[in-house]
This record gives structure tokens, C-alpha cells and sequence, in this order.
């Protein structure tokens, strides 16, 4: 396994760099200045009621895999395995509470506020509920919110989902908010964020589309997780939200127009062999080991369904700051993984089509049974329909203990050797015609 | 020692051969008497039977294939990592034993049972096929109008099957029903607390399971003979502790496990196999002009501890502490499928509980082909003789 050098990055992961390390100060500071702290997920997250209240974000699955990439993860959750967690659950929930156990230091170095309110937006993951019900019973005594959002299971959003979500946000949700923020919920304020966040939603989307050209000028998975950070998590509705996707858009569309492939942690890629389309987290303690697997073989992820985990923009939906709790609804219940398993694959059908895939890759999580329950037949059935290779890799979010790169490295080869081989025979056909 | 009856005999092997048809040949027999009839297949834990039956229908509990069909295709739609039960699902229904089902429930479980709900729809398998995603909310107007509208959902996928209209008579005579359906299965629980060794906890899980498969009216006449006959005095205790079983909600034990733990030395008064068929604690009532509001009623208000439903404000670390006080028992056995989320992430909590209230307790895992059970039964008689001395 190789040695990565110190990571080479764009100007964009900079600017992402001190909106975090500002946003981990201001955490570190919270109790002294104040200010309320609530813990919330990623997938239907309610970012911009919690700023419009003053209250500032911690998203346990993002600790979690901060503590993957900077292998802290591995003793983090033996320590849970200790208090009772079996070896077979997930493992952001006992990276988590191993963290705490340890005195919740974050990912600065700073040890992080406990919550005053836990805000459960119970999202296309049932192990939100279960996470969120032992955190409650380690932080004894916090206010909880619980905001249940109905599963797409007939492929739609139908009007009486809506106005069951509404209600609780309405009626429960907000009022628990208020209660902590220790104020009211200015509506002004919430349609201003709302409006910062469909401009910021707008310019990631154009960044998503940039991956159809020729070659690619970004990777939709691996630095896409970089790239849809600040809307996913504490930054959505921001203006500095939307300043770092103007700054991303430039510099990928300059990027796109010199011809240009991808950044890596190494430098440019020099060319583009392989265009894939991902299904799938990744995994986060051997991260950089496992996005080199790739860039060493000239293969660029144009599409990926995890950077869809936080909401479909490309797919059409905005936040509308003229119904903000209408728009809030349906974007935790557009969020990827609240589809059902025929959108998902339909979704996928699209990403290749749309992106000119070459290949479909599945990289299943152990410890993510609402991505990989399925992905077996969801694989079968891509293939069937679109006709190109498909892979199929496992490894865990950040459990060490299952990620073996050289099983992992030595399919990959043998699929990008697939592929090689399939691209020769298509141009030996095209030339005969 | 006066011996079991005869009857009673002849009735669980009846039953056992029910609970274990992994063809469903008496629903489907059932199903063939009329074209209006519907079988519905519901996974665990919980639907409401009532308006399934209210229908015209009948609710067939798919609750696994436990170690009675070999899986070859299952294992080819599901990775080693996850769970045991819906592999068994699927190679049921690509080996067509649920021909002849018209819809699919798929309760609101945990993410392996909710993306099953969509390898159905992908199959092609029912006429419906649903996730029925119980409300997190417990608030009349929140969470019981969404569950309302997710039984008129289902009333509705049904209505287009088979053209019958559900009347406020039929649904109230269809909670009846079940009302007596639950409090028989209450009566029996209650005379095992107080003489385990009349039916063993095998029999018991048989007699239940019998009844996720056949009309709750013969189920009904079932029970009823039970409670008859085990009213009777029988049997011989034997120097066991009583245990209850926590965490096998959904993918269900093998019988061989059941069986290993009764050996051991431990009598289980009360445990969460089958849960569905107990779901509701308590009477719905059958006597009102909106019997679907009486249903949803009792899902927000009646529900056992289970770890599919959110339980902030219910938590169910008291509600086992309390089931542990009621049935008298000497500790708990926690018993959970292995990669089960739900169970196992609760089971930190559930232990500390026990662990504050003095109940002892151990913990294994089993999937529902465990085929090896020597090792449960060394544990499980440690746990016997060790409270049998000690505590």
C-alpha cells in the first residue's frame, strides 16, 4: 500500500477548509458565548431552521467519518463493542459513541459542546431512530425532537406525506426549537436562508453537470464528498454557502474549459480511461488508498448516488422560501436514500445514460443496510437495462477491520481490465461498421 | 404424574404442521372457496389484521424459513453481512410458494425490510406490494391521520382486488374477532406463568405461528381448546428458573434454540417471538360507528415495547423491566438475530436497565438456520444454576 503524500487541493477545499475549522471554533466556544447546540443528521436536515434560530449544528455521522480519515475510528469503536454494541451494527453509531465516551473531541482537536436539543430528522435510515434513542439516554435529560419522514415507498411524494411533516414541524418540531433557542422562529429569516440555499443548490447542480463533458473536470464521488459538504451540513442557506459554489463552479468550469481532468490528492489526473458511475458510501478510513485505486487507473466517477444523500437537486427540487415548511418536507423526503429501491435504480439508469457511463460500480457498506439491503438485484437490474459492466466491492464506512485493500484493489483491477477489453472490442465493431 | 391429554397432543402436532408449511397450502386452499377471497403476506412484526379480514382476506405471516428450506438463491440477492430472514423471503417467492398471494405488506421494521419492499416491486410480486411505514408521531391529528391514511391505502389496494367494500359491521366484527384472538393467547401466557410445565415454550410458539397462516376463526376454536386443556392439571414442574426471551421480534428462532434453552433448565414465561399476534395489549372496541379510527387508537396508544417504534417517550427499558416483575421471572435472555440493528442497538440500554433493577441477564445471537446450539445451551444452563445457587 502506498504512502500518500501531504494531499494536493484546489482553491475551493481551502475555502471549505476554514469554513470548517471556523465553524469547529465556534462549536468549541458555544457554551461560553451562549449559543444552543443541536445534533441533527445529514439526510433531511433542517439546517436552515437551526441557523434562522441561532443555534449551531454538530452532525454525528460527519464526526464519524472525520474520525475514519484520521484512523481514530478503529479504537473508537471497540470501546462501544465494550459497553455492549454488538460487532454486526453500524459503525457511525459506535464511532460516535466511542467519541463521546472519550471526551467527544472533534475533528480540530477541540472537544465538542454537548447537544441541548437532539433533533432526529429520521430520514431514510432507520438507525437514525435507533442512534438517536441511545444518545438521548447518554445525554440524560436533553430535549429531543423527533421529525418521522415518510418513506417513498410508491415511488412518489403524495400530499397527505406532506401534510403529515408539516404538521409535525409545525406542532412539535419547531416549538421544541423554539423552546431551546429560547426564541421564536422568524419566518423572514427562514425564507432569506431558503433563498441562499436554492441559489447554492443552482450552482451545485451546474457543478454535478460538468462531469457529461469530455473529459470530466471533477470526480463526482471522491472529491465530490468534499465538494457537497457546505450544502449538506452547517452551511446550507448561508451566504458563504453560496460564495463557495460560485468559487467551485468558476474554478471547475476553468478547469472544464482547458480540457482538464480531475484534481486528485496527487495532482491532475493526466487522462481520463474509464467514466463510472457509483452506487454507494464511501469508505473512509483508507480513503485516500482507495480513491488512488482509481486515478492510478484513469478512472473518473461522473456520477455517484452517495453525493445524493443529502438532497436530488439535480432532479429538479429547490427550497422554496415562499412555502418553507412545504419545501422542507419534501426535501427530506426527496433525499436519496428515502427512495425506493425502483427510483434508485431508475436514477442510476439515468446517471449512465446522461453521463455516458462505461461502467457501474457498487461499493456496499457493511454497516449501511439502507444503501446495500438490495443492491444486489438493484446490480443485476442496471446491467439488464443499460448493458454495461457492472462491479461489486465491500468495505465499511469506518470500521477498519473490514476494509481489505488488497481484495478490494485486486477487483478493481480485474474490472477496469474488463472494461479495457470491453472499450477494444466496441472500437474493433465501430470500425468494421 | 398424570400425562397431557391426548388431544392436546394431536392438536400441536396439528399446529406444527401448520406453522411450518412454507407453502401456505391451507391459506391458499382457504383463498380457492371463493373469488373474492384475497391472501394477503404480511413480513413481521405488525399489521393491522382487522381490515385485511374486514376485506375478505386473509393476513398470512411470512415469518421466515427458518432452517426448513434450503436457501441457493437468497444467498445471491443478499450480501454475508446482512440479516437471515429476507433471504428466506425471496427465495419463497422466486420459487413461487407465494403464488396466489395478491398484495404484500412490509411493515416498517428496519432498512432490510423496507428495500425488500422495493425487490418486490422490481419482482413484480402481488398485485400490491407496500412498505407500511408505521407513524413515528403518537399524536391523534399527526401520527394517527397519516396512519389512518395508510390503512385506507391498503383497504383501497384490496377494494380494486376483489370489489369489497368494508361496512363499519364487518370491521367491528373483524376487531371482535382478534380482540378474542389476543386475550386466548393472553390466558394461555397466563397459565404458563403459573404452570410452565404444562405446555412447553415450543408448543406455545407452534400454536401461535399456526395462527399467522390459517383464518382467525379456526385459530380462535384452536386456542380455545388449548386453554381447555391446559386448564387441566398435568405435568410435573421441574427445577427451572423462568426467563423471558427479549430481541427475536422479527427473524424468528430456530426451534431447536427454544428447545435448547427449555433444557437448560429455563421455563420462558414470556418472550417477543411472533410479536404481530400480540402487538396490540388490550381490547380495540368493536362497538363504534369508526371502527378504522379504534384501530389506529390502538397503534398509538395500546402498542407492545418494540424496537421498531421510536420509544423516547415510552422507553422500553422500563416496560421490560416491568414484563420481568410481572411474569415473576428470574432474568432475561437476551436473544437477538445476528445484524439486527433494531434488537442489537438496543440491547446496551435494555441490559443497563436490568443491570440498575438487579434482573440478571446474558446475551447470544442466532440466525433462524442455527444449526448448532451446543453453545446456547452450556450458556443458558450456566445462567439457570447460577441463579439457582445464587440468587
Amino acid at each position: 500500500m502506498s504512502n500518500p503524500k501531504e494531499a494536493i487541493k484546489e482553491k475551493s477545499m481551502v475555502i471549505q477548509k476554514e469554513m470548517l475549522a471556523n465553524l469547529f471554533t465556534e462549536l468549541s466556544n458555544a457554551k461560553a458565548n451562549g449559543k444552543k447546540v443541536v445534533y441533527t443528521f445529514v439526510p433531511g436536515n433542517l439546517t436552515e431552521l437551526i441557523l434562522a434560530m441561532d443555534m449551531l449544528p454538530v452532525y454525528p455521522e460527519i464526526n464519524a467519518l472525520q474520525s475514519g480519515m484520521r484512523k481514530k475510528s478503529g479504537g473508537y469503536i471497540k470501546d462501544a463493542e465494550k459497553l455492549g454494541f454488538s460487532e454486526d451494527v453500524c459503525t457511525y453509531v459506535k464511532c460516535d459513541i466511542g467519541m463521546m465516551l472519550n471526551g467527544n473531541i472533534g475533528p480540530t482537536g477541540e472537544k465538542l459542546p454537548e447537544p441541548d436539543l437532539l433533533l432526529l430528522s429520521y430520514t431514510g435510515c432507520f438507525t437514525f431512530l435507533k442512534w438517536f434513542e441511545n444518545l438521548e439516554r447518554l445525554y440524560p435529560g436533553v430535549e429531543i425532537a423527533m421529525l418521522h419522514t415518510p418513506y417513498q415507498e410508491d415511488g412518489k411524494i403524495t400530499e397527505d406525506q406532506i401534510s403529515y411533516m408539516v404538521k409535525q414541524l409545525k406542532e412539535d418540531v419547531i416549538p421544541k426549537m423554539e423552546k431551546v433557542a429560547g426564541k421564536k422562529l422568524d419566518y423572514d429569516r427562514l425564507g432569506k436562508m431558503l433563498d441562499n440555499a436554492a441559489k447554492a443548490e443552482d450552482l451545485w447542480v451546474k457543478v454535478l453537470e460538468t462531469a457529461k463533458n469530455r473529459p470530466s473536470p471533477i470526480d463526482s464521488y471522491f472529491a465530490g464528498v468534499y465538494y457537497m459538504g457546505p450544502l449538506n451540513t452547517a452551511f446550507r442557506g448561508t451566504e458563504e454557502a453560496v460564495h463557495y459554489y460560485e468559487e467551485l463552479y468558476k474554478e471547475v468550469t476553468d478547469r472544464m474549459k482547458l480540457g482538464l481532468c480531475p484534481v486528485t490528492p496527487e495532482g491532475e489526473m493526466k487522462e481520463e480511461k474509464f467514466r463510472l458511475v457509483v452506487e454507494g458510501p464511501p469508505n473512509w478510513t483508507n480513503f485516500r488508498e482507495f480513491w488512488k485505486i482509481f486515478y492510478d487507473m484513469g478512472a473518473v466517477i461522473v456520477a455517484s448516488t452517495y453525493t445524493k444523500v443529502g438532497g436530488l437537486y439535480d432532479q429538479g427540487f429547490r427550497h422554496e422560501p415562499g412555502k418553507p415548511l412545504e419545501s422542507l418536507a419534501k426535501y427530506c423526503m426527496g433525499c436519496y436514500t428515502n427512495l425506493n429501491l425502483p427510483q434508485r435504480v431508475d436514477l442510476i439508469e439515468h446517471y449512465i445514460k446522461e453521463y455516458k457511463a462505461d461502467g457501474f460500480l457498487i461499493n456496499s457498506i457493511k454497516s449501511c443496510n439502507s444503501f446495500s439491503a438490495g443492491q444486489l438485484l438493484m446490480m443485476r437490474e442496471v446491467e439488464q437495462r443499460c448493458g454495461i459492466p457492472v462491479g461489486f466491492i465491500e468495505s465499511d464506512l469506518v470500521d477498519p477491520r473490514y476494509f481489505s485493500y488488497a481484495n478490494i484493489k485486486n477487483r478493481l483491477e480485474s474490472y477496469f481490465q474488463m472494461l479495457g477489453q470491453r472499450k477494444v472490442i466496441i472500437a474493433q465493431e465501430e470500425a468494421a461498421v | 404424574m398424570k400425562k397431557a391429554p391426548e388431544r392436546l397432543t394431536s392438536l400441536l402436532d396439528e399446529c406444527k404442521t401448520l406453522a411450518f408449511d412454507l407453502n401456505f397450502n391451507y391459506a391458499k386452499q382457504w383463498k380457492a372457496k371463493s373469488k373474492y377471497r384475497l391472501l394477503v403476506g404480511y413480513l413481521p412484526i405488525y399489521v393491522p389484521r382487522e381490515i385485511i379480514h374486514a376485506a375478505n382476506g386473509l393476513a398470512v405471516g411470512l415469518m421466515g424459513v427458518g432452517d426448513r428450506k434450503q436457501i441457493i438463491k437468497g444467498d445471491a440477492y443478499y450480501q454475508s453481512y446482512i440479516c437471515h430472514l429476507p433471504r428466506g423471503i425471496i427465495e419463497m417467492a422466486l420459487d413461487n410458494n407465494l403464488d396466489n398471494f395478491d398484495g404484500f405488506l412490509f411493515p416498517s421494521i428496519c432498512d432490510c425490510v423496507r428495500n425488500l419492499s422495493g425487490m418486490f416491486k422490481l419482482a413484480k410480486k402481488g398485485k400490491f406490494s407496500r412498505y407500511f411505514d408505521y407513524p413515528q408521531n403518537f399524536e391523534k391529528h399527526i401520527g394517527g391521520t397519516f396512519y389512518r391514511e395508510l390503512n385506507e391505502t391498503i383497504i383501497n389496494d384490496m377494494f380494486k382486488i376483489n370489489d369489497m367494500k368494508i361496512t363499519t359491521q364487518h370491521l367491528n366484527a373483524s376487531i371482535a374477532l382478534y380482540n378474542h384472538n389476543r386475550d386466548l393467547i393472553e390466558t394461555i401466557y397466563n397459565i404458563r406463568q403459573e404452570f410452565p410445565w404444562r405446555l412447553s415454550a415450543v408448543d406455545i410458539y407452534h400454536i401461535i405461528r399456526a395462527g399467522m397462516v390459517i383464518n382467525v376463526e379456526k385459530h380462535n376454536e384452536m386456542l380455545e381448546e388449548v386453554v381447555n386443556l391446559i386448564s387441566e392439571d398435568f405435568g410435573e414442574p421441574m427445577d427451572n428458573i423462568r426467563v423471558v426471551i427479549s430481541g427475536s421480534f422479527c427473524e424468528q428462532p430456530p426451534i431447536g434454540m427454544i428447545k435448547s434453552i427449555e433444557m437448560a433448565g429455563c421455563y420462558i414465561v414470556d418472550d417477543d417471538f411472533m410479536l404481530g399476534s400480540r402487538w396490540i395489549q388490550g381490547r380495540i372496541d368493536d362497538t363504534t360507528n369508526d371502527p378504522l379510527n379504534e384501530i389506529v387508537e390502538a397503534f398509538l396508544t395500546k402498542s407492545a415495547p418494540s424496537s421498531a417504534v421510536y420509544d423516547v417517550p415510552h422507553p422500553k427499558s422500563a416496560r421490560l423491566v416491568q414484563q420481568v416483575r410481572d411474569r415473576g421471572a428470574d432474568g432475561v435472555i437476551f436473544c437477538a438475530a445476528s445484524f439486527c440493528d433494531p434488537a442489537l442497538l438496543d440491547r446496551p440500554d435494555l441490559q443497563k436497565a436490568c443491570d440498575d433493577a438487579g434482573i440478571a441477564h446474558i446475551n447470544f445471537q442466532f440466525h433462524e438456520n442455527t444449526g448448532q446450539f451446543k453453545v446456547i445451551k452450556e450458556q443458558a444452563g450456566t445462567f439457570s444454576d447460577s441463579i439457582k445457587l445464587w440468587v
